[in-house]
């Protein structure tokens, strides 16, 4: 029997470059190299894996701006705003996440990766035009230093220890 | 950087993101597709690794579905101790992302817990050895995640 939590624990160090990756986990996990494709692709086909492939770093593959635009939204029109700001290519995530007041009064998160800041700027430019948001308050928050990078580890186990240690930014 | 990368490199890395075969033989399913020989996409795949342009070569797991805990959190840091709680917050195995932004919220990291509730506690300890307030927001809707970077 294939242990859930186990294939997830395992899988999420990434894949094995070897001749027959699932062979390898399943021999990992004590199961079986057909039980475990077939186990990854129903994984798949419900959601709880969004992607299954190759995670690069967008800094060093020459995406070196990282801006986080927020926006202060009145409630009824986020979801609408929301879905027009992620329709553009450059924008990679478009997210409503809670206000924090009286700090925090943005509630529309989008993060836009560009060349360098002026890309970024111009490509926010044209966001706001297009969704007619010139009378909507945003901050704009640069990124500017990355001080750890690696893909969200869920369930912790001893090789997970030595992968923090590990961590670097591109 | 980005121009260091040959073309095959490029060919990889694009094709690679939208997703790695399951079957028996994936490296074979991959060489047909991508018209390379198995041996030079997997020497190629080492060394995107090793120079870091690849972060890594598996799934990115849906945090709800898989019963785990996901959110985004920032922190207010006095600029003179910016230093001293970047290095206790990175001590945190539950923290992967941490980057430095240029607001008065200074610092975002992203947080993840096999159970949904160990967030409040991972946040709670923050706050006790820090000192500091830790906001959290974790995602209410999702509109949009790309999860592709053409080179």
């Amino acid at each position: 029997m294939l242990d859930e939590r186990r294939l997830i624990t395992v899988l999420q160090h990434g894949l094995p470059l070897v001749s027959r990756p699932y062979a390898a986990i399943a021999e990992q996990i004590g199961s079986s190299e057909q039980e475990v494709m077939a186990h990854i692709s129903a994984m798949k086909n419900r959601g709880d894996i969004k992607r299954f492939g190759v995670v690069v770093r967008h800094r060093k593959l020459g995406y070196q701006a990282n801006a986080m635009v927020v926006w202060n939204i009145p409630d009824q029109r986020v979801d609408e705003l929301g879905s027009c700001f992620g329709k553009f290519e450059f924008v990679n995530l478009s997210y409503r996440r809670p206000r924090r007041m009286p700090d925090w009064p943005y509630n529309l998160f989008c993060m836009i990766h560009g060349h360098d800041r002026d890309d970024v700027l111009n490509k926010l430019a044209q966001m706001i035009t297009s969704c007619q948001v010139t009378d909507l308050p945003h901050a704009i928050l640069f990124s500017t230093h990355c001080y750890k990078q690696r893909g969200a580890i869920y369930i912790h186990d001893q090789s997970t220890q030595q992968e923090t240690t590990r961590v670097r930014c591109a | 950087m980005m121009d260091k990368l040959h073309a095959s490199d490029k060919h990889i890395i694009n094709s690679l993101q939208g997703g790695f075969p399951v079957c028996e033989q994936p490296w074979s399913v991959l060489a047909e597709q991508l018209a390379m020989p198995v041996d030079e996409i997997i020497s190629r795949i080492e060394n995107l690794m090793r120079n870091g342009y690849i972060n890594r070569f598996g799934p990115i797991y849906n945090a709800e579905k898989i019963g785990g805990g996901l959110t985004l959190a920032a922190m207010k840091i006095p600029p003179n101790r910016f230093e001293e709680v970047t290095e206790m917050v990175n001590t945190y195995d539950e923290v992967a992302h941490n980057y430095q932004r240029d607001h008065v919220l200074n610092m975002w990291f992203v947080l993840a817990t096999e159970r949904p509730e160990q967030i409040r506690k991972v946040i709670n300890k923050i706050e006790k050895q820090t000192g500091l307030l830790v906001y959290n927001m974790p995602k209410k809707e999702e509109y949009f995640l790309g999860l592709k970077f053409e080179v």
